[in-house]
């Protein structure tokens, strides 16, 4: 069946033609990648809310976008603006303000902040009721019509939508840290089933604020190593301690091999598979046998049609969490036997820590990097190994190989679990 | 292959709503010759009137009361239905069968703790009004499990964890067009060969004045004195929400006919879309996709469930559409499920597919919804029933659901 249109199993093979990125390290591809392949941290102390009284005071923060009120929906549209704005230049694709596909957005869910809250209950209506009545008449009064287009769990995708052009109904989804793969899976899917020629795949989060950061301090989650911000996110080392919460945004425009070779587009590179495998073992944490995570792997392999020996380079989900990088090495370990201590595997995560919904995607972006460049980015803070993680993780430095194919890693809260394989043109 | 082997078969349906629990029950609720009526809280969230669910004794779908501490009431819902489908398919328990089941759910979330979120509202404007006084009761007060309980995304977790389902877990979000786009990509992906088992469907809690609050910030809810559907035109229009958790197994015929499952219906087609709304966009949106998939249905009686939330303008252009059909010759048989049931977000549609499916397989269509006049009685059969939602102010779907001979 395969042809060098369609892949081993006769679907249409899917490159991309755009990337596009935002995080704390900068504004696009270029800064990003210098700052990452350089072993730059963007974790810094927390100035948008007071941490006064919480146990972690440090995340990665996108501050460089002006947004009035701040809110993480705000911030997650303004983020996954920059990234598909990139995104879509680099391809040259479709007219200004009309994309010619289908978006997937993978955004976190929606919520009021206290900010919000406080503009409700503060609102003068005449009305004396207390809490959620109060805020309930102020929503009565029709001044808060503008909250509600952003507040909505599809707000973000409606605006991109309209702003972009996308064809059809967009798809907003989260399969919590897993999120960005899975909207680039939904994209390579409708692609395969030959449905769009394009799709416009985009993982943003904004989350850093008071009450998504308690949460995961009430969970445990997150690295409380506060006094060297840039030193907190270490995974795969011993002193790890959890991982720190960050944002941004990546974005791609994926295309039938065809209709990119049709319009003449340059291609950056290939999704060769996907795959995916649910957890049922607890809300939290993995199957001790690592049997939901060494699947999903394993179904990856299976759609891309490679097997162990082709993947040269492991971007790893690698949040820093004691549990995860454990389970992720155990996993690792059972589908790669011995090869896998002969194949660097990095985490993004150690410099730009875990962007969360966005995760998903903005690896995948660094992986695309990593195969047009060259350069395989460091795990940095990588002071104190872990006897019981014996994996080449790039220690520190980038390195300098030449990688063809690309095995990325996401494995979420609730077990969802989903991982992607990249490759370099030809497929 | 047969051609028809990716046929999109509807196997098993769970159902809840403030009617009742399971198919035959609202079966013989919604055709029992008297006009049904509809079951309303109208004073604990006053002003806004409410569909609340009956008591369910969750303990049959969920055993374990660990699992049910650990969840939000819409997840314990939704958990809970999706059992009932996976018990009716005849897939619960079957290892191998939930190894290769593909879920997707459409879910909104969010259930906030009042209790903290009122106690810190209190603060507000008080001596000590400021974020360290917020810090410290954030950190005191909340629940460290409850974040999980509003996660979007664990509703599907929990459905894993309960019932084994291990296939695959992903969660759309996004209100009414949520709940259509998971039985619409469920559905290509079975014509597509990109998975031959799923579980879809969602859970609305109305109950709660945060979920109010969510939508009234749109100033989309009815506010005022109980009217069905097609009455609240003249003063506004509105939704009036319902807590109702629908989840249905979709199928290849394939897949279904090789394990001996028998088919409530076929999923003929699926349709959205995204058009302007201004100058009668949707209304030309829902005709084209009426052209598609009703293409082939004879002129005459139609059964047609319609989704339509209440709210103005969208529900007034519906209605024009539907007149439209019948100026083609077709006899519009109109169920507005939200009359009954209430409008119930993103298991709005999978609850109206569910009724589709139950009413294809027993070959009847409903009793009118309400006394409007619009809703005509039908003694036609069910052999192509239309279903329709829309969001309020963005998505059009529409779904053909037919007999299997």
């Amino acid at each position: 069946m395969k042809s060098e249109l369609l892949d081993e199993k006769g679907r249409p093979v899917v490159v991309v033609t755009g990337i596009g990125v935002v995080t704390p390290l900068g504004r696009g591809k270029d800064e990003n990648w210098k700052a990452l392949t350089s072993g730059t941290s963007g974790i810094t102390q927390i100035t948008r809310f007071s941490t006064e009284g919480l146990s972690t005071k440090i995340a990665g923060t996108v501050d460089f976008i002006d947004i009035a009120p701040l809110s993480g929906q705000g911030l997650a549209l303004a983020l996954a603006i920059e990234s598909a704005t990139e995104a879509i230049a680099q391809a040259e694709i479709g007219t200004k303000g009309s994309f010619p596909g289908p978006l997937f957005l993978a955004t976190p869910p929606a919520e009021l902040e206290w900010e919000q809250r406080k503009a409700l209950y503060t609102c003068d209506h005449g009305i004396s009721e207390t809490g959620y009545a109060h805020m309930l008449a102020a929503a009565r009064t029709g001044q808060f019509s503008e909250m509600y287009s952003l507040f909505q769990y599809g707000s973000v995708s409606d605006h991109l939508a309209d702003r972009f052009g996308t064809s059809g109904q967009p798809i907003s989804l989260s399969t919590a840290c897993a999120s960005g793969a899975s909207a680039i899976q939904l994209g390579i899917e409708a692609i395969r089933r030959g449905e769009t020629g394009a799709a416009l795949c985009v993982g943003t989060d904004g989350s850093v604020h008071v009450e998504a950061l308690v949460r995961f301090s009430l969970l445990s989650a997150l690295s409380t190593q506060n006094e060297f911000p840039e030193k907190a996110s270490k995974p795969f080392s011993k002193n790890r301690d959890g991982f720190v919460m960050s944002e941004g945004s990546a974005a791609f425009v994926f295309e039938s091999y065809e209709s990119a070779r049709t319009r003449g587009a340059k291609i950056l590179g290939v999704v060769r598979g996907c795959g995916e495998r649910a957890d049922n073992f607890h809300r939290t944490r993995s199957k001790p046998d690592g049997s939901a995570n060494i699947g999903a792997i394993r179904n990856t392999l299976d759609d891309a049609s490679v097997t162990i020996n082709d993947i040269d380079y492991i971007n790893a989900h690698g949040t820093s969490t004691p549990e995860n990088d454990k389970m992720e090495y155990l996993s690792l370990k059972a589908v790669f036997g011995d090869r896998l201590i002969r194949i660097p595997i990095s985490s993004n995560k150690s410099m730009i820590g875990h962007t969360l919904t966005a995760a998903g995607a903005i690896e995948a972006a660094f992986s695309f990097l990593t195969i047009q460049t060259g350069v395989i980015p460091p795990t940095i803070n990588c002071d104190v190994p872990d006897p019981d993680i014996e994996l080449d993780v790039v220690p520190n430095h980038k390195r300098e190989a030449s990688v063809s194919t690309i095995l990325s890693d996401s494995f979420g809260f609730g077990g969802q679990n989903v991982c992607l394989i990249l490759s370099a043109e030809p497929a | 292959m047969d051609l028809n082997d990716n046929d999109v078969w509807v196997t098993g349906i769970g159902l809840v709503s403030s009617l009742g629990e399971g198919c035959e029950e609202h079966w013989q609720k919604l055709t029992a010759g008297t006009r049904i009526e509809p079951v309303l809280e109208k004073s604990a969230f006053t002003p806004y009137p409410v569909h609340p669910l009956f008591e369910i004794d969750f303990s049959k779908q969920i055993p374990r009361r660990a699992d049910q501490r650990q969840m939000g009431k819409w997840q314990r819902l939704g958990t809970y239905t999706a059992g009932m489908a996976l018990s009716d398919a005849g897939i619960a328990g079957n290892a191998a069968l939930l190894e290769n089941t593909n879920m997707i759910v459409a879910a909104g979330g969010g259930e906030r703790d009042i209790e903290v979120d009122t106690a810190l509202l209190d603060t507000i404007g008080g001596p000590q009004d400021g974020e360290s006084l917020r810090n410290e009761m954030l950190m005191n007060d909340l629940r460290p499990t409850h974040f999980l309980s509003e996660l979007s995304n664990l509703l599907a977790g929990n459905i894993s964890i309960v019932h084994g389902v291990i296939g695959s877990s992903r969660t759309f979000m996004g209100e009414e067009m949520s709940g259509f786009s998971v039985v619409e990509i469920a559905a290509r992906r079975i014509q597509n060969n990109q998975g031959e088992l799923f579980l879809i469907g969602g859970a609305y809690n109305a109950e709660r004045q945060d979920m109010l609050l969510q939508l009234d910030l749109g100033q989309i809810l009815w506010a005022d004195e109980f009217e069905p559907l097609w009455a609240r035109q003249t003063k506004g229009g509105g939704m009036v929400t319902g807590s109702v958790s629908a989840f249905l197994v979709l199928e290849s015929k394939k897949h279904a006919s090789a394990r001996g499952a028998q088919p409530y219906a076929r999923l003929s087609g699926i349709l959205s879309g995204r058009c302007n709304r201004t100058e009668g966009g949707a209304m030309r949106a829902a005709e084209q996709q009426f052209e598609t998939l009703g293409h082939g249905l004879p002129r005459g009686p139609l059964a047609l469930l319609s989704g339509a939330c209440g709210a103005e303008p969208a529900t007034s252009q519906e209605l024009t559409f539907l007149e439209g059909l019948q100026d083609k010759g077709y006899e519009v048989a109109l169920r507005g499920f939200g009359s009954v049931l209430g409008h119930s977000v993103e298991a709005h549609f999978p609850a109206g597919l569910a009724l589709a499916a139950l009413a294809a397989s027993k070959g009847k269509f409903y009793d009118p919804f309400d006394r409007s006049g619009l809703e005509r009685p039908s003694s036609d059969g069910a052999e192509h029933i239309i279903v329709t939602t829309w969001g309020p102010f963005h998505g059009e779907g529409m779904a053909l659901v037919e007999e299997v001979a």
